[in-house]
């Protein structure tokens, strides 16, 4: 068994994104990406521009979109209302995690 | 090799239709697929699930399936003779074979999806794994060693499931479920495609004192009712060491200290916050002295903490 040492990058919104690097990255087409931003499924920093940016963030929800279309063999309208109602449960965990923290401890 | 069930898998009978198997496959599907289950397990089922159907929804592995007859799961069986013959020269090449890849490859034609077939580029395969670290090692940064199996090409084209060991330098930074991307290190990619990619998903050990939200810490800060009343100046922990933190006259019980830049520290610079939560405590066993003193608080104290229940209930009627 080799051991590979190997350097990591975060993907947090101080990293971005292109289209086409979303698009490589995530195994979905730069038009299945374009209708996810149509369907407010992701959502680029710049979306006036004609080069659209987006956050790091993004790359693990095309991903899991892309996961979802072929494994659920879902339409794109379909993957982009799964992977928003997906993403508002996120934020509904992350708010619970919060005021869970925030609740002594013995009365959680 | 070792044999799997597949319809045993899917929870459908030998003879079971196309769609039948595509009904058992999504539901299945929907309780375990990783992206929308809460089962610790459900990655892992997910897999066995998709393995199942990505042969038996393909009438031509479906058949080759069948063709090799019926065994008790992870019972060892060798394929027909005439398999090793579409596989290459190598009988004994079945031996670490998986069933999934063998199939795989017969249906795709012989060595097509291999590293010397054709000149299609395909990219390599991504992998996906959680790390598991302890909230110091996120604050401090740490290596991690990770033991994947990933599908790989020998020299001769045959796909095999190989043990890796990735050692990863996890840059402090982490959240609870936080991702971090290690580029081309996922499988290597045919025909001139380019690597794959290593996902990392972080996973925090709960702590014993600080509970984690985001990068912000929160610890409950136990005072006695005269430090609460008096203020006072504790010792209290961090993740760098134990701190003084100055406890205000008059705290309440559940108001939060804010302990600046004392949490997590953030990828790209800066820190979270530490809370610490006032909790008022009370001797489980009070002396005789304390008792005493307490007494003469009684007596001596006009505070009523339920003064606004009368305001209330005389507002009300």
């Amino acid at each position: 068994m080799e051991a590979k040492q190997v350097e990591a990058v975060w993907l947090t919104e101080d990293r971005e994104f292109s289209l086409a690097e979303l698009a490589e990255l995530s195994g979905l087409s730069e038009p299945d990406l374009h209708e996810l931003v149509d369907y407010g499924a992701i959502s680029p920093m710049n979306p006036d521009s004609p080069q659209w940016v987006f956050k790091g963030e993004c790359v693990v929800t095309v991903r899991a979109a892309c996961r979802l279309r072929v494994n659920f063999d879902l339409e794109p309208h379909a993957v982009a209302l799964v992977v928003s109602l997906l993403e508002r449960i996120h934020d509904l965990e992350a708010q619970l995690t919060r005021l869970r923290a925030q609740m002594p401890h013995g009365s959680q | 090799m070792k044999y799997k069930d597949y319809y045993d898998t899917l929870g459908v009978k030998r003879d079971a239709g196309a769609e039948e198997i595509k009904k058992a496959y999504r539901k299945l599907a929907h309780k375990y697929h990783p992206d929308v289950s809460k089962d610790p397990q459900g990655e892992e089922k997910f897999k066995e699930v998709a393995e199942a159907y990505e042969t038996l929804k393909d009438p031509e592995k479906r058949a080759a399936y069948d063709q090799l007859g019926s065994y008790q799961p992870g019972q060892d069986f060798r394929p027909p003779p005439d398999w090793a013959r579409q596989f290459g020269d190598s009988k004994s090449s079945f031996e670490d074979i998986d069933l999934e890849d063998l199939l795989a490859g017969l249906a795709a034609g012989r060595h097509r999806a291999g590293p010397g077939a054709g000149q299609i580029r395909m990219p390599g395969q991504d992998y996906e794994v959680t790390a598991h670290i302890s909230l110091e090692e996120a604050f401090r940064g740490t290596e991690v060693e990770l033991n994947l199996t990933v599908p790989e090409y020998d020299g001769k084209g045959f796909l095999h499931r190989v043990p890796r060991t990735f050692k990863v330098r996890i840059p402090k930074g982490a959240a609870d479920g936080q991702r971090l991307r290690l580029a081309g290190r996922g499988g290597k990619g045919i025909n001139g495609g380019r690597d794959g990619d290593l996902y990392l998903n972080i996973a925090l050990h709960l702590h014993p004192l600080f509970r984690v939200s985001g990068h912000d810490l929160y610890l409950d800060l136990p005072l006695a009712p005269w430090e609460a009343v008096l203020g006072a100046t504790v010792e209290v922990p961090t993740l760098s060491g134990p701190v003084r933190l100055k406890v205000p006259p008059n705290t309440r019980a559940g108001q939060q200290l804010r302990l600046s830049k004392r949490g997590l520290p953030k990828p790209h610079g800066g820190e979270g916050h530490l809370f610490a939560i006032a909790q008022i405590v009370v001797p489980t066993a009070a002396g005789e002295h304390e008792r005493a003193l307490f007494k003469q608080l009684a007596d001596g104290s006009t505070f009523n903490p339920r003064g606004h229940f009368q305001q209330e209930a005389s507002s009300g009627s």
